[in-house]
């Protein structure tokens, strides 16, 4: 129903051609940034026991809040399903997705939408049963998958079984969390996602330990953070807030030493990163210290992937693709200067 | 003749004027009511064309603007997604244009399967809480108050995840004579119709027609001299029997492909997905409730003199129901019931919240966030519901303006 409601609000909108003020403007004005993440998934975007948003793609939302309005904590977030995602964001109901969404050609030229960099490098897997013993997706022939609509993942398992000629049943839900429960309680045998919110959904289920993911990865998924088409501006703050965190890693500036290096540093790269020196925020209309806030408050990108989905979290997973382009992941940030 | 007449009306400086009289008579044109509503009319119209004018052409400037594609190109495109449930051959080679068919065909099924069990409950329910036995009233105002106030969509969820999630794992479905229920559906076996079987056919359509044409001379018959014949069991008998007896005749044409467990699932026969099952049990038994208190109204407002007045000519209470009151209820019963078809076909978009694949789902859903294409998407859904309401309304209303006739 919500879904509908928003189409009708693009419909509205698209109708009555107000000539829609800049984003930055906008969000200024408000005095936060209203954010589309998922309805919940551990690791990207979940509410805690309080209610406080946790997740890398909060992280992602909370970096432009503190660059545009230097308080990290200034964001609306609004839960959107995979559906209403891209209506929700053209229509202005929000003003950046962060949503484990997939950069694609058809959504980046067609939905009138811009990919505004790639914050995690996933790839999608299958889940299933471990008592079941398959050892490969090609086994899973004449089998029942659950999955998430309007998603590449169902476009993705429709090739990959179409090309190797297996037989199957996609039964399709609205929100991951109802697809994994369906198959959690057995009305699939399988279920299909990005492998991170497959680890993070896995979790959540009735015995975890009984539940593994099945080696083939049949797809690229790079995720990330999109905003509206014709808004330069406020596309070139979500594309540099998120190269600052990066560059921040790769700099080891982290929130708990960036005071230390802003006072002593001399390295003209860390000067610049943190608007003592270099372009500052001339260009982007924001505040010389816009990049020192999103460190201070939110933390470099390691910091917040560590948090959220490595290591220190749950879902446990290596760095893999995602390690800085120069520990031999794919995460490259262009310079700040 | 008619020559004649466009020659006068081509000149009219011919002489033929003043046959018009003289024009002082006749009153301005905006002092003349009927001109000058007419003249309103048109303006009013010029006016809503305008604003629908205005409303497009800024709708497709601004998704220009916006970098957005329209059209309907994309109907053509590969769809490239699986849908779990299709009346028709689909395969995700299928364009998107197809997926609207096959969501359409599953919208139809649903709301006909809908109609026809709600129907049926309905009126069984609102007869019986009109029962003089006080159990049979009682049970059946107790279910009528309980499923009429518990939103439709809590009931979805009950029929889905309550009730059909906790059936066992395929494997350990449970069987009966030769079909399966477990999580994944109710699995039976397929008829496949082999040679001859178009005989049986054949015999079938040939006993319709043969009592409906037995029903028609009984009728004359009743008429003129008021001789009943036994139309409903001569036909129930010729409707069962000859298809029945042609079916032996020629060796029980028809085969059944039994469904087997294989690997995951069962392959063969044919499987209702458990999403089709929640969707129906809670539409028919929602609307029902309704359709129920309809009923029960349209036989109160026969007037009690009416029955009276069959008891006092000897008939059974049987006969005064089917003779006497339910005539006249139906008058009573039909307009409310066509809302009621109407709002079960419009209901039937929850499934998307259990994942049945219907039009909303499949096509306002899957195919809206593949291609992006909101509008055309949308405004193909809408005037899907639109076509279908009033179609159902179209036949309901034929069918009440053909009982309304009947009364003498």
């Amino acid at each position: 129903m919500k879904k509908t409601l928003t189409s009708a609000a693009v419909l509205m909108v698209a109708m009555t051609g107000t000539a829609m003020a800049g984003t930055l403007e906008t969000v200024k004005e408000r005095g936060a940034v209203q954010c589309g993440v998922t309805s919940g998934v551990p690791g990207f975007s979940v509410p805690d026991d309080k209610g406080n948003w946790k997740g890398l793609d909060v992280d992602m939302c909370r970096a432009v809040a503190a660059a545009v309005l230097g308080d990290a904590t200034k964001v609306k977030f609004i839960p959107l399903n995979a559906k209403e995602r891209f209506t929700a964001l053209v229509s202005g109901e929000i003003d950046l997705l962060s949503r484990v969404t997939t950069w694609t050609q058809t959504r980046d030229t067609q939905l009138g939408i811009n990919f505004a960099g790639v914050n995690y490098y996933d790839g999608q897997g299958f889940l299933v049963k471990k008592e079941l013993g398959l050892k490969s997706v090609k086994e899973l022939d004449g089998a029942t998958v659950c999955v998430q609509s309007g998603t590449t993942t169902e476009l993705n398992m429709a090739d990959y079984f179409r090309t190797h000629s297996i037989s199957y049943t996609p039964v399709v839900f609205d929100t991951n969390d109802q697809a994994a429960q369906a198959f959690d309680s057995g009305r699939c045998d399988s279920f299909t996602t990005d492998l991170s919110q497959a680890a993070g959904l896995r979790t959540r289920m009735q015995d975890p330990s009984s539940v593994g993911a099945l080696p083939e990865v049949i797809s690229k998924e790079p995720l990330g953070p999109v905003v509206r088409q014709g808004d330069d501006t406020w596309f070139n703050i979500v594309k540099w807030s998120h190269n600052a965190m990066l560059n921040a890693e790769e700099l080891r500036l982290t929130s708990a030493n960036v005071d230390k290096m802003k006072a002593e540093s001399t390295d003209p790269n860390v000067k610049r990163l943190l608007g003592l020196d270099g372009p500052k925020g001339q260009g982007l209309d924001l505040a010389d210290d816009w990049a020192y806030q999103i460190v201070k408050q939110v933390g470099n990108y390691g910091e917040a992937y560590e948090r959220n989905v490595g290591k220190d979290s749950p879902l446990g997973l290596d760095r893999g693709l995602n390690a800085l382009w120069n520990q031999g992941g794919l995460q490259y940030a262009p310079p700040m200067r | 003749m008619s020559s004649d007449m466009s020659n006068s009306s081509h000149k009219p400086d011919d002489g033929s004027e003043p046959k018009n009289g003289p024009p002082s008579n006749q009153p301005k044109f905006w002092n003349d009511p009927k001109k000058r509503s007419l003249l309103f009319q048109v303006i009013l119209l010029a006016a809503l064309g305008f604003v629908f004018y205005t409303i497009i052409d800024n709708t497709l400037t601004n998704l220009e603007q916006r970098g957005i594609t329209t059209g309907f190109d994309f109907l053509t495109r590969e769809a490239g997604f699986g849908i779990a449930m299709s009346l028709i051959d689909y395969t995700e080679a299928s364009s998107y244009g197809m997926t609207f068919i096959v969501g359409l065909l599953n919208t139809i099924l649903i709301a006909v399967m809908g109609i026809i069990a709600a129907t049926i409950l309905g009126f069984i329910l609102g007869v019986a809480r009109l029962s003089d036995n006080w159990l049979i009233a009682k049970f059946s105002a107790l279910y009528i108050e309980v499923f009429r106030n518990i939103p439709l969509l809590l009931q979805i969820f009950f029929w889905y995840y309550a009730v059909l999630r906790t059936l066992p794992h395929p494997r350990q479905s449970i069987e009966f004579f030769g079909s399966f229920i477990n999580n994944r559906g109710f699995i039976f076996p397929a008829p496949v119709p082999e040679d001859g079987f178009g005989v049986v056919l054949f015999g079938l359509l040939a006993a319709i027609i043969v009592s409906w044409l037995i029903a028609r001379w009984a009728n004359k018959r009743q008429e003129l001299t008021g001789q009943q014949f036994p139309v409903y069991l001569t036909a129930l008998g010729l409707i069962v029997g000859v298809p029945l007896l042609l079916f032996l005749l020629s060796g029980m044409p028809l085969g059944l492909d039994h469904p087997e467990l294989k690997g995951f699932n069962f392959k063969g026969g044919i499987t209702v997905i458990p999403e089709l099952i929640a969707l129906w049990l809670a539409l028919s038994i929602y609307t029902a409730a309704f359709i129920a208190e309809t009923v029960r109204a349209g036989i109160l407002a026969v007037s009690h003199g009416q029955t009276e007045a069959a008891t006092a000519l000897g008939m059974s209470k049987a006969k005064t129901l089917r003779f006497i009151v339910i005539p006249q209820a139906l008058r009573v019963v039909i307009p409310p019931l066509t809302s009621q078809y109407l709002n079960l076909t419009k209901n039937s978009s929850l499934a998307t919240a259990i994942g049945y694949p219907d039009l909303v789902n499949v096509f306002a859903g899957t195919t809206l966030n593949q291609t992006g294409q909101a509008i055309e998407v949308i405004a193909m859904t809408m005037a899907v519901y639109l076509t279908l309401s009033l179609l159902t309304s179209l036949f309901m209303n034929w069918y009440n303006a053909r009982i309304q006739l009947s009364e003498r």
